[in-house]
């Protein structure tokens, strides 16, 4: 496993020097329940990039992303261990700032999840943990966000209604939209689309595409296309551990690994 | 024969969609009379204790209504006490019982480790199996000489002492009383409501809690932001049936409350209820003075239907504000 680790690590080929790496992955291991689930990751995510990671159901790619922000402390008997290095710290380390890790880090689920208030107070939710603002300002930073996630002329009359009454990809665009309201410098989207006819999916691709100018984006996804078509580096994995991670294009086209090709080519997963 | 066919098939439809339709008839009508037996058993028993009680209320209703008197010995009949008592008791209640349920739920829903959550979910579910006769007869025998010993005498001593708010914990150490009878009642409507509520707080979907957390929310605000409002109108529901159960509780009332038609403004002092004056009272009660225990279980339904409509006003209300 090592040495396969130790080749997946840096992305080489047709990557230009001067990115700068975003997340550092050292020796990952992850164990749910006493269950071995990611086995020695290791991976460089480039900062305002989007990197894709695929593979097939159950390979570890969701917990992998649920490990960037943290989100699996809040569930018992999970247990990280190695290194998550986001600009130079480990935020696996106990003494980093839960608060902190998440206002960097932004996270938009497989299916829409309005919470139940209105539309606004679902963006506005989340600044006001992190901010104290005024009522301008806040209405500012809520239509700056709603405009972000490509929403804003679609709810911006029914800002007091409940979230709940918006469609699918409303919907989505609106959990978006709370994710970049906090100025995250990394978004998780953990199969963002998965719940979403391909209208609405196109929207998000499109979306992700705008976002990666400002945020680095690591991106879950079961779906080949949407790997090849939204993603600058896409990480393979299979049963919890790294195959491959390199350039979308190279990884699709001429992959070094055999599993790799199978699974792209659609022999097996 | 061939050409039959066709012909006896759609008669078959015809013949079988003719009996489906007769079916959903007799099973609407079922289902209709069920539901209008309900009806009809309230409304018997709402109007049944209406009559019965027609000589107090009709004769001179508004002097029941508003006066504290209460002389079997006179005819002199004031439902006010009573009213107190009820109203006062079944507060006490819901203002300790409540928070309490709300800590239970949360803590079994959210923090506590698996292997505790079955033994005191349990728990709490024998606690509601008790009967109430129980309660009566630990309040009267364990809790109120506990409360006259150690609970009352500081509560005048400190609480009593403050101008104002002190007349309402002030008097003699009876361990009887109002504040005792809400104790008690509190343990009783407890297993009520933090049952309905750790039911609904398991409903509450992960994730909707995962992306509360991936903002950087606390515990703390995950409940109070998504888990309640997700929850609320079956919290609500929750509380109102234990508030129900405590505006009608007999039995451990009775024992604990001390049954004195006075009202005073300390909750350590005497009181009566509606249901426990009717326990007390019934068997002796003879003419006027039995009209006016009927009386009282008329108002109890008032009283009860007045709560519930205050709950559903209320729902609507918070529906309304969060733009529904």
């Amino acid at each position: 496993m090592t040495n396969l680790a130790a080749a997946a690590q840096t992305p080489s080929d047709t990557a230009s020097v001067n990115e700068r790496t975003k997340i550092k992955v050292r020796d990952l291991d992850f164990y749910y329940n006493g269950f071995h689930a990611l086995k020695g990751i290791n991976m460089d995510i480039p900062e305002k990039k989007v990197t894709a990671i695929i593979g097939p159901s159950g390979c570890g790619k969701s917990t992998l992303l649920r490990i960037f922000n943290r989100i699996y402390a809040m569930y018992p008997k999970l247990e990280a261990q190695g290194e998550v290095v986001l600009d130079g710290e480990n935020v696996l380390d106990k003494s980093y700032s839960m608060n902190r890790l998440r206002s960097k880090v932004g996270m938009v689920f497989q299916k829409p999840v309005p919470f139940p208030m209105t539309i606004f107070e679902n963006v506005a939710y989340g600044i006001r943990h992190h901010e104290k603002l005024k009522r301008k300002a806040m209405e500012a930073r809520v239509e700056e966000a709603l405009r972000g996630a490509a929403l804003w002329d679609e709810v911006k009359d029914k800002l007091g209604q409940s979230a709940l009454g918006l469609s699918g990809g409303q919907q989505q665009r609106l959990c978006i939209a709370r994710g970049i309201a906090l100025k995250p410098e990394v978004l998780l989207l953990d199969e963002p689309t998965s719940a979403l006819d391909p209208i609405a999916t196109g929207r998000i691709e499109q979306l992700v595409e705008e976002l990666k100018k400002e945020y680095t984006i690591v991106m879950v996804t079961h779906n080949m296309q949407q790997a090849a078509r939204v993603s600058d580096y896409t990480a393979f994995m299979y049963l919890g551990e790294l195959v491959e991670f390199g350039v979308t294009e190279k990884i699709f086209t001429k992959p070094d690994k055999k599993q790799t090709e199978d699974y792209i080519t659609g022999r097996f997963g | 024969m061939q050409a039959n066919r066709p012909e006896t098939a759609a008669r078959d439809i015809e013949h079988r969609s003719r009996k489906d339709a007769r079916h959903d008839r007799i099973f609407r009508g079922i289902l209709r009379f069920c539901a209008l037996l309900v009806l009809a058993a309230l409304l018997g028993a709402a109007l049944s204790t209406l009559w019965g009680g027609r000589e107090v209320l009709f004769k001179d209703g508004f002097h029941f209504l508003t006066s504290d008197a209460w002389n079997p010995v006179t005819d002199n009949y004031g439902a006010l006490a009573p009213i107190y008592g009820t109203l006062v008791t079944s507060i006490i209640a819901i203002v300790l019982a409540v928070p309490v349920s709300f800590g239970i739920a949360l803590f079994l829903t959210e923090l506590a480790p698996g292997w505790l959550r079955g033994p005191v979910a349990t728990a709490i579910e024998l606690l509601a199996a008790i009967p109430s006769i129980i309660y009566g007869m630990w309040g009267l025998f364990i809790f109120v000489p506990f409360m006259a010993d150690h609970v009352e005498p500081h509560l005048a001593d400190t609480l009593g002492k403050i101008p104002f708010i002190g007349a309402v914990f002030d008097g003699p150490p009876l361990g009887l009383g109002i504040l005792t009878a809400g104790i008690v009642l509190a343990v009783m409507i407890l297993p009520f409501i933090s049952s309905v509520m750790r039911e609904v707080f398991q409903t509450v979907p992960s994730r909707l809690k995962e992306s509360a957390y991936a903002l950087g929310s606390t515990t703390w605000e995950v409940v109070w932001d998504i888990v309640l409002p997700y929850t609320r109108s079956a919290v609500i529901g929750g509380i109102f049936l234990g508030l129900g159960r405590a505006l009608g509780e007999t039995m451990a009332v009775t024992f604990v409350l001390g049954n004195s038609y006075n009202i005073t403004a300390s909750l350590l002092m005497p009181g009566t209820s509606i249901s426990s004056s009717i326990a007390n009272e019934f068997n002796e009660a003879v003419g006027l003075h039995r009209s006016a225990l009927i009386a009282l279980g008329f108002l109890l339904f008032v009283v009860t239907f007045i709560v519930l409509l205050i709950a559903r006003l209320m729902l609507r209300q918070l529906a309304k504000r969060e733009g529904k």
